[in-house]
């Protein structure tokens, strides 16, 4: 299977339906609030759903918008300032639906590796606005990094290919 | 210009949209340095997630209790003996313990020292976290509507929690202490060394600023210092686990919360902290060695018979030696144990006010041997009761002016000598009792 698309081949462009576009993130960001923290805090539910979203419409703009929105709606259950993981899902967005567009992310390994590069892009996008702009002292640790990517990336497989059936094709 | 905007369509409009939430959290930033306000778009969000958690909350807990209070009983009335029993053993340690405090309390106000107690506090349910592993904070089921505010301390049984970052109506928001951004005022509880607790990425809690050449150990305990305004003095915080060098010329200290942070359900939130000099003992409080001693066995009373001979005796030749009328003590007949005399005579003035160094002879010299024994009686009395009480009976007596007279008279004026020498031989003459035993009933068992 080709990894990169050539010039012959169809991109596939799915959309999704007004409730599942709504309520999926929805439903992300009310588990990852509810769940138990012991367990579950290590996932970013609502990244991976950006990412999925991002990947599945291959629009830049789609994704950015989807990003920001739920980065921002992230922001506003959290403790900081609003718009930290706002900025951090908004260049998640895009890239993943850059890279969509250019990449075949069907299969299970390229999701893999997709989300793990992005949890760590959305981790340093994350640190550098809270640092830089509000000055908050964060600490970053590469160990919990690589070890909350892989879980992430883990989740997200399985998670991509549960909501692969709420696809619709254009 | 267009056909520019028009090429790169994307990556502009990833520019306008990033540009508009970093002006926003700067419009933020700027904000909250000058006084902290809520925005709406953050209550919005809270009141619209919050009422499902709730919700959610409440179910979990029905099928909780109802699993808990109808269908697990098994093994209650075991347990219920169980924790009975085990209130009477803390019921005895806390005799113990309220004497020290008592004492404490005393010396404090000696001091001078002020202390800061918990005044209030208000029960709250925890419904939900803030959603990200990078921020830990809590919401809770209280907010402004039952008088949490800002900056308030949040505790559990075991430890401190946190603190109240955000207040909405009904619930609020509670930054955790394993947050990166949170700061406590914590110090060791051995060596009272005290520096700052802080959270790190990993979700673990350090102290900060603490010297490295200190010597800090494994398992010491760490407590509140009451330094950040925020939570009052004493608090269980947690435990040293690790200690390893740190930065610069600090200790980097690992501390496991006392609180189970991942697995809070119930919370109190500090609403109202008092100032104050701490109370010294009362004079008319019961004294703890005194509830000790009557809830732990005894040997039974002497006959009632030598105890009133001896006492009438006593009484006889006590009141013409003192100047003092005897029927001014009807109870004195009854005594038949060395407290109650003790108590009688920690009471009278004639006798609190003779100086333990007078010399003069025969009712001179017994008076001053009495003083002292009628000063240390109270202080040691009741212990002394609380172990063996007929034992003890002698040594007080020896002390004891009532008695020595009878002595006296008994075996002749020569015996009395041997009174005096019974004085240096207690054990905790010391310490001016300041708050003098209320005089003893004749219910009282000892």
């Amino acid at each position: 299977m080709p990894i990169t698309y050539t010039s012959g081949e169809q991109i596939e462009v799915y959309r999704f339906s007004i409730p599942v576009t709504i309520g999926v993130p929805l439903l992300a960001l009310f588990l990852q609030t509810f769940l138990p923290r012991r367990i579950f805090s290590i996932f970013d539910l609502p990244l991976l759903v950006t990412i999925f979203f991002a990947m599945a419409r291959r629009n830049p703009i789609s994704g950015l918008l989807t990003g920001a929105a739920i980065g921002l709606a992230q922001d506003m259950l959290g403790p900081y300032p609003i718009g930290i993981y706002g900025i951090a899902k908004t260049v998640v967005g895009y890239g993943a639906s850059s890279l969509g567009a250019k990449l075949d992310v069907e299969n299970a390994g390229a999701r893999f590796l997709v989300t793990l590069g992005f949890y760590l892009v959305h981790a340093a996008v994350y640190f550098t606005v809270a640092r830089g702009m509000v000055n908050m002292t964060l600490n970053w640790s590469w160990s919990r990094g690589i070890v909350a990517g892989l879980a992430n990336a883990a989740l997200g497989v399985g998670l991509y290919f549960l909501l692969d059936k709420f696809k619709q094709r254009t | 210009m267009e056909s520019v905007l028009g090429r790169y369509r994307n990556l502009t409009i990833l520019v306008g949209v990033l540009f508009l939430q970093v002006l926003g959290l700067a419009v933020q930033v700027k904000r909250s340095a000058d006084a902290e306000n809520t925005r709406l778009i953050r209550i919005w969000a809270v009141d619209t997630i919050t009422p499902f958690e709730r919700v959610l909350v409440w179910a979990q807990n029905s099928g909780n209790n109802l699993w808990h209070n109808y269908f697990y009983l098994r093994g209650v009335r075991a347990e219920n003996r169980q924790l009975k029993e085990q209130i009477e053993q803390m019921r005895l340690e806390q005799v113990r313990l309220s004497e020290d405090a008592e004492q404490a309390h005393r010396l404090q106000s000696l001091l001078a020292f002020k202390e800061q107690t918990i005044a209030k506090t208000v029960p709250a349910q925890v419904i939900g976290s803030s959603g990200s592993d990078l921020s830990r904070s809590i919401y809770i089921d209280k907010g402004s509507n039952d008088g949490v505010g800002l900056d308030m301390a949040v505790i559990t049984a075991g430890g401190i929690v946190g603190k109240v970052l955000r207040v909405y109506p009904s619930t609020a928001l509670v930054l955790m202490i394993n947050d990166q951004t949170s700061g406590v005022g914590a110090m060791l509880e051995k060596s009272r060394l005290q520096g700052v607790l802080r959270g790190t990425a990993n979700g673990r809690v350090i102290l900060e600023r603490v010297m490295s050449d200190e010597q800090v150990t494994a398992g010491e305990t760490v407590l509140s210092s009451g330094g950040d305004q925020i939570f009052p003095k004493g608090l269980p915080v947690g435990t040293v686990t690790k200690v390893s060098p740190g930065r610069e010329m600090f200790l980097n200290i690992e501390v496991k919360p006392a609180a189970d942070l991942s697995r809070l359900e119930e919370v109190l939130v500090i609403t109202e902290k008092q100032e104050q000099n701490p109370v010294a003992e009362t004079a008319g409080r019961v004294r703890a060695a005194d509830i000790l001693a009557q809830r732990l066995p005894s040997v039974p009373d002497k006959p009632a018979v030598d105890a009133a001979t001896a006492a009438t005796t006593a009484n006889k030749v006590v009141a013409p030696a003192l100047g003092t009328n005897p029927s001014a003590k009807p109870s004195a007949p009854v005594q038949s144990t060395a407290k109650p005399e003790a108590n009688q005579h920690g009471v009278t003035p004639s006798f609190a006010k003779v100086p333990s160094s007078s010399t003069a002879t025969a009712p001179g010299s017994t008076k001053a041997v009495s003083t002292g024994g009628a000063q240390i009686a109270p202080a040691n009395a009741p212990s002394a009761a609380s172990q063996t009480p007929k034992k003890t009976a002698p040594k007080a007596v020896s002390g004891d002016p009532a008695l020595n007279s009878d002595s006296r008279e008994a075996e002749g004026a020569n015996t009395v000598v041997p009174a005096p020498k019974t004085i240096p031989a207690q054990p905790k003459p010391t310490v001016p009792q300041p708050n003098p035993q209320p005089p003893a009933t004749e219910d009282d068992p000892h």
